[in-house]
């Protein structure tokens, strides 16, 4: 089944005035279900916007946009996916259970359904003994496992993040990356993920997406087929000459 | 395998830290007592230096004979040390034991009654104050083009002098306030005296608070499809607690003057106001009243300021730090 679908879409921001800037031009993308899809590339090359457009937090200029078979507005009103950006975001006046429990006080679920499913997504995210805690006790790799949390909570099937480890240090986004990977893999959610680091991006996906700047377009679309990830496939060989592909790939968008 | 050590040392890690955090609270908890002890000691401390600079310098005042010497800022631009421009503090303090002629309380007492009299009027205007200051916040951060519109005129109507409306209102409020179901009493004209002072703040602080939520929030809210009163009481209502807070200590107290300087200008029988009023026209005969019963204002609002403090210590608490992380 196809997840994602965007047809010949572009974003131009404030049309017809003088800051008007093209961000994106001729997308085409299909994700199907159950992938892990990687965007990568310069900044400015408009990755974040596209993962807006499929969010459905800005509209595209033309084009189209669909996300489980309907409109991605549709998606969005039908709560079909969760959301993690690179701050954690998380409410500094609610405890860490309580962030979780948002949406789904927002979706109308009772109480008890509540702290029972929050209960079970922080075993997922082993932070169980934290439930009580407020976000500001804990550190930033925490923050971030309670985020992912919160966007899986309602069991969405599409999981939209926004370099969420982007503002973490190399031993913690490593172990995250293992998270993640974990909880793809239990929870068969897809995933579009935004990143401007290469060995991230092969590390963690089925399909490797590069695009370049000004305005943004997919130069290259990179299948990554890795098999099953332990800390040895971070010095796998064949891990390497996926990373210089990318790299390539890149290189040539930059110039 | 690697992978499980890693299990093993984050979970380990995960409950040293847990351990450590229930100690936190213990010594949390230890440095509170620790810090009232210390706030209350500087408090005091600082009165008394007050106490001590005031009795310090009408003395030295006195050795010199405040104007007959080479000293001429003594007596001319600071004020002349002899008991009716300074009454001895101790005189102040004394005052408020004694009773005066024609009354059956003592001045604590006359001043306490005082104060609650003023204190209605601006708890009223405190409370209608907030809810005007808070609907206009939230008419601004819902119309951006009404915030650049609008704002200027809040600002402006701060400008206005309250010795110079005060009258007006007591006035509207006599003749043309029936439109009421209940009668209109001239505290309440003192009380929209009050209000105006307090809106104000409430306002301006309001609306920096319910702007306050970082973009990445917003983006949240909406990816939830979240409905307008949804993001205003689970984001926006929350996130501005904080900058309320400031604001509502800053009405509370703005409150209390505003009730003061109503009743002044206003002519309303009673209050901490009037009383001030009265002190002063009495002075000759008993300076260390007037000082006592603006020593009562300033205990008043003192006290709304503390009080206000100790509902935000329990609204808010130690985690809320205003913007999410």
């Amino acid at each position: 089944m196809t997840a994602i679908d965007v047809r010949g879409a572009a974003k131009v921001f404030n049309p017809g005035r003088s800051n008007q800037v093209e961000a994106l031009s001729e997308i085409d993308l299909s994700v199907e279900s159950g992938e892990f899809i990687t965007l990568i590339g310069p900044s400015g090359c408009g990755k974040s916007t596209l993962l807006r457009l499929i969010a459905s937090l800005i509209s595209p200029s033309a084009g189209s946009v669909y996300v489980n078979a309907k409109p991605a507005e549709q998606a969005r009103l039908d709560r079909d996916y969760g959301m993690a950006f690179q701050a954690a975001g998380l409410f500094d006046w609610r405890t860490v259970a309580k962030n979780i429990e948002l949406p789904l006080e927002l979706m109308g679920w009772s109480r008890g359904d509540r702290r029972r499913r929050s209960a079970e997504m922080l075993d997922l995210v082993k932070l169980g003994e934290f439930a009580k805690h407020h976000p500001s006790e804990l550190s930033g790799g925490m923050q971030q496992r309670v985020a992912i949390a919160r966007a899986l909570a309602f069991s969405p099937s599409l999981l939209l993040m926004d370099e969420p480890f982007g503002a973490l240090d190399e031993m913690t986004r490593e172990h995250m990356q293992d998270e993640l990977l974990r909880i793809w893999e239990e929870t068969g959610t897809t995933v579009v993920f935004v990143t401007h680091s290469i060995p991230e991006a092969v590390y963690l996906s089925t399909r490797v997406v590069v695009m370049s700047p000004r305005p943004g377009r997919i130069a290259a679309t990179i299948g990554v087929d890795l098999g099953n990830r332990s800390a040895a496939t971070r010095d796998d060989t064949a891990f390497f000459k996926k990373v210089t592909e990318v790299r390539v790939a890149l290189r040539s968008v930059e110039g | 395998m690697p992978d499980t050590d890693i299990m093993v040392e984050t979970g380990d890690r995960l409950v040293r830290e847990h351990r450590l955090e229930q100690q936190t609270t213990r010594e949390e908890r230890r440095d509170a007592i620790v810090r009232i002890v210390r706030k209350t000691v500087t408090f005091v401390l600082f009165l008394a230096s007050l106490a001590g600079l005031y009795t310090g310098y009408k003395a030295f005042g006195q050795a010199i004979d405040d104007r007959q010497h080479e000293w001429a800022v003594v007596g001319s631009v600071l004020p002349r040390t002899d008991d009716l421009n300074m009454p001895p503090i101790g005189e102040i303090i004394g005052q408020m034991g004694e009773t005066p002629g024609g009354q059956d309380r003592i001045y604590a007492r006359i001043l306490f009654d005082e104060a609650l009299f003023t204190l209605r009027e601006a708890f009223a205007g405190f409370v209608v104050g907030s809810v005007i200051g808070m609907a206009i916040a939230l008419a601004l951060a819902q119309w951006r083009g009404l915030e650049q519109g609008l704002l200027p005129y809040v600002i402006a109507s701060q400008t206005v002098p309250l010795i110079a409306i005060a009258p007006i209102i007591v006035i509207w409020g006599r003749k043309n306030f029936d439109v009421f179901p209940w009668e209109w009493h001239d505290w309440m004209s003192v009380s929209v005296i009050a209000t105006y002072l307090t809106f104000f703040p409430v306002a301006v602080n309001g609306l920096r608070g319910l702007q306050s939520p970082q973009p990445e929030n917003r983006e949240l809210m909406e990816s939830y499809a979240a409905s307008w009163s949804q993001t205003l009481w689970r984001l926006r209502l929350p996130a501005s607690l904080p900058y309320l807070f400031a604001a509502l200590k800053i009405a509370a107290t703005a409150s209390i003057v505003g009730a003061v300087v109503g009743e002044i200008s206003a002519g309303v029988e009673g209050g901490l106001g009037r009383r001030i009023l009265r002190e002063a026209f009495n002075y000759t005969t008993g300076p260390d009243r007037l000082f006592a019963s603006v020593l009562g204002a300033a205990v008043l609002g003192i006290f709304v300021f503390l009080v206000v403090t100790g509902v935000e210590r329990l609204v808010v608490g130690r985690h809320s730090r205003g913007a999410a992380t």
